[in-house]
């Protein structure tokens, strides 16, 4: 035996090594086969695939850049979360020392970066899902799951542009939160809401509808901060991940990625 | 030479003609796919814009707005949309020749064949995973996020746009009021995407790209997310300025540039012009044509529509499918019927009722 072999015998054959790696380098069938069984992450995936479904060209990666960026977002997020807090005092500041004065603010740009990012990347998992034909029978149900982490993916991101409370971010939300004014007979300037009284006494008005439910107030002020951040980091961010384990779980149960059969 | 192109990009991006134009590459995207989609015209295309970018570039009105740290993912957006139109669009070309010679698709020649998870996943993943995690620190550490004044809820900013994701149904609310825009269309589109599985009767072309096979449910996709979100995010961002007025690339955002308003109602072409009487005080009775005329549009066109062009089509999907998609495209095709008569005719409601805050 050569010294190199033994050297490396010495590490690899230990109770601590092999408790890590329980199997050898993945270069047999059978290493492969362990390497994704006995992996939780790796897990996610069969142990064998079509070659048709893991073409670049075919997915575009966009399903599995999507999820990466949400894992990107949870962790820097976390990190944003030791600095911020969300009060019309302090929010501001917190966010402005994060370029000025605290190490590793930049995760403040990462975050925004990939939070764009991400949109972008679910459109075009939609698009690629749409023009391959993926939702037809059996995948239905895991394109209707999809939808809905559409809807929470723009929730997340509209929720968090609030966060910074500087002009963009006031004006931003006021504009979209304002179309809510105008919900058929639940906001107080929508068709039939007039309706919705009795003896003129108004039910549905600028104080109770549901813009006012959104915003916990009759403008952008603190009440809609906090809201929004508990949604943005607690709310929205668990039900996504929720979604996403039932997504990829349907595509395993589904047969995989779609291929002609 | 340079301020004709100027002068030109900004007389080919006002909303009218960005629509049209839109609208002439999308159908022209799908007819003559076959030529569109080889390797020189995507090169052509990126070689084209990037050109332009630079020599826009020293322009201060130009470089103002493209250089906006929050509109760097839109011109992501459009590099990737059109890369990944044209990629789609050439494999469906390629697979609609292999079916109709009788071979196997792209993806059926692949599908036979199984492998390990462990490399060939594996890998792939792995990469993109490091070039994006590259791509993102690179960006971050280069271009600052932006952060405005303080929030000052007395102090309007203008323009006042939504984040960039929505601009599409903002650039609506020029047409339509914001109980349509805001809530009734995105309502519609989630709903209409969640209904799509099933009502899409066409059991062909799945898990592969192709055009043929599926001609409709293409050319409806390509013109709904190309056209009428992407396009319109595109639009909303660089060409709309304070007031929302439009502004060329190359314009100056004017904050006291106005565009003259002079919009009519269906009412007032119908009792004015028409019967030469000034409209009548009741509001159901002034609005009687815009009534009638909204009506026919949702209950007699599909009736009309599932006897003559969409005969099989109705037969393939039944009565409920058939209801449910027509109703979907008749509120979606309002949205260009809208655009083209405020071009042409200034047309501002069919049915005006302010009262009720009920204006379509
Ligand atoms: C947070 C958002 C999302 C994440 C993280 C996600 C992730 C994924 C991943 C990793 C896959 C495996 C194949 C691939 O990468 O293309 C997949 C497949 C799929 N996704 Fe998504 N997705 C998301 C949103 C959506 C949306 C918006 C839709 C459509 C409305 C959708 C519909 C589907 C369908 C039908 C499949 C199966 C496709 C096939 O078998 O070819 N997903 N998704």
């Amino acid at each position: 035996m050569s010294k190199l072999k033994k050297i490396s015998n010495s590490v690899t054959k230990t109770q601590l090594w092999r408790s890590v790696f329980r199997h050898g380098y993945p270069d047999t069938p059978r290493n492969r086969t362990l390497a994704v069984l006995s992996n939780v992450v790796l897990h996610l995936h069969p142990v064998k695939v079509r070659r048709s479904g893991i073409r670049l060209s075919y997915t575009w990666c966009m399903g599995g850049l999507t999820f990466f960026l949400f894992l990107i977002e949870t962790l820097t997020g976390l990190l944003l979360m030791f600095y911020y807090r969300p009060t019309a005092e302090l929010a501001y500041q917190d966010i402005f020392a994060l370029r000025e004065h605290v190490p590793l603010g930049v995760m403040r740009e990462v975050h925004r970066w990939a939070a764009h990012l991400m949109v972008i990347t679910v459109w075009l998992h939609m698009y690629r899902v749409f023009l391959t034909g993926s939702y037809k029978p059996p995948r239905e149900f895991n394109w209707n799951v999809g939808v809905i982490l559409l809807v929470i993916t723009l929730l997340l991101s509209f929720t968090g542009y609030l966060l910074p409370w500087d002009q963009l971010a006031v004006w931003a939300i006021t504009v979209g939160t304002n179309m809510a004014r105008a919900t058929p007979l639940l906001g107080h300037e929508g068709p039939g809401a007039a309706l919705l009284s009795l003896g003129g006494l108004e039910f549905i008005h600028a104080g109770d509808d549901v813009r006012f439910g959104l915003l916990a107030g009759r403008f952008v002020g603190e009440g809609a901060l906090l809201r929004f951040y508990v949604l943005h980091c607690v709310g929205f961010p668990l039900i996504a991940a929720g979604l996403m384990a039932v997504h990829f779980w349907r595509v395993r149960k589904d047969g995989g990625i779609s291929g002609p059969l | 030479m340079g301020d004709f192109i100027k002068e030109a990009s900004n007389w080919l991006t006002q909303p009218t003609i960005f629509s049209l134009l839109s609208v002439a590459l999308i159908v022209a995207l799908v007819v003559f796919r076959r030529q569109l989609t080889t390797i020189p015209v995507i090169v052509a295309v990126f070689v084209g814009m990037t050109a332009y970018f630079v020599f826009a570039w020293s322009d201060p009105n130009f470089n103002k707005i493209i250089t906006k740290p929050d509109n760097v993912p839109i011109i992501i957006l459009l590099a990737t949309v059109i890369f990944f139109t044209w990629l789609s669009l050439r494999r469906a070309v390629i697979n609609d020749e292999r079916i109709a010679k009788g071979e196997p698709t792209l993806e059926g020649e692949l599908a036979k064949q199984k492998v390990f998870v462990w490399p060939d996943l594996v890998y792939s993943e792995f990469i993109c995973l490091v070039a994006f995690t590259a791509l993102l620190l690179v960006w971050s550490i280069e271009i600052p996020a932006p952060i405005e004044e303080p929030a000052a809820t007395a102090r309007t900013p203008n323009p006042s746009k939504a984040p960039w994701y929505f601009l599409g149904l903002q650039e609506l609310l020029v047409y339509f009021d914001p109980w349509i825009a805001g809530v009734l269309l995105p309502g519609f589109i989630i709903a209409g995407l969640c209904a799509i599985p099933y009502v899409d009767p066409n059991p062909k072309g799945n898990g592969y790209y192709t055009f043929n096979e599926r001609p409709f449910a293409i050319t409806f996709y390509l013109v709904g997310f190309v056209l009428f979100w992407v396009a319109f995010v595109i639009l909303g961002t660089f060409l709309r300025g304070p007031n929302w007025s439009f502004f060329g690339p190359f314009e100056y955002w004017d904050i006291h540039k106005l565009e003259p308003m002079v919009n009519v109602d269906l009412s007032t072409y119908f009792w004015v012009k028409l019967l030469d009487m000034p409209r009548p005080l009741n509001p159901w009775v002034r609005e009687l044509p815009g009534i009638v005329l909204v009506l026919g549009y949702f209950l007699v066109t599909p009736a009309l529509l599932a006897k003559t062009v969409f005969r099989t089509k109705f037969k393939e999907m039944g009565v409920v499918g058939y209801n449910i998609t027509m109703h979907m495209l008749l509120w979606f095709a309002l949205i260009p019927i809208k655009m083209a008569l405020r071009w042409t005719v200034s047309l501002k409601y069919f049915v005006g009722m302010p009262e009720f805050f009920f204006n379509i």
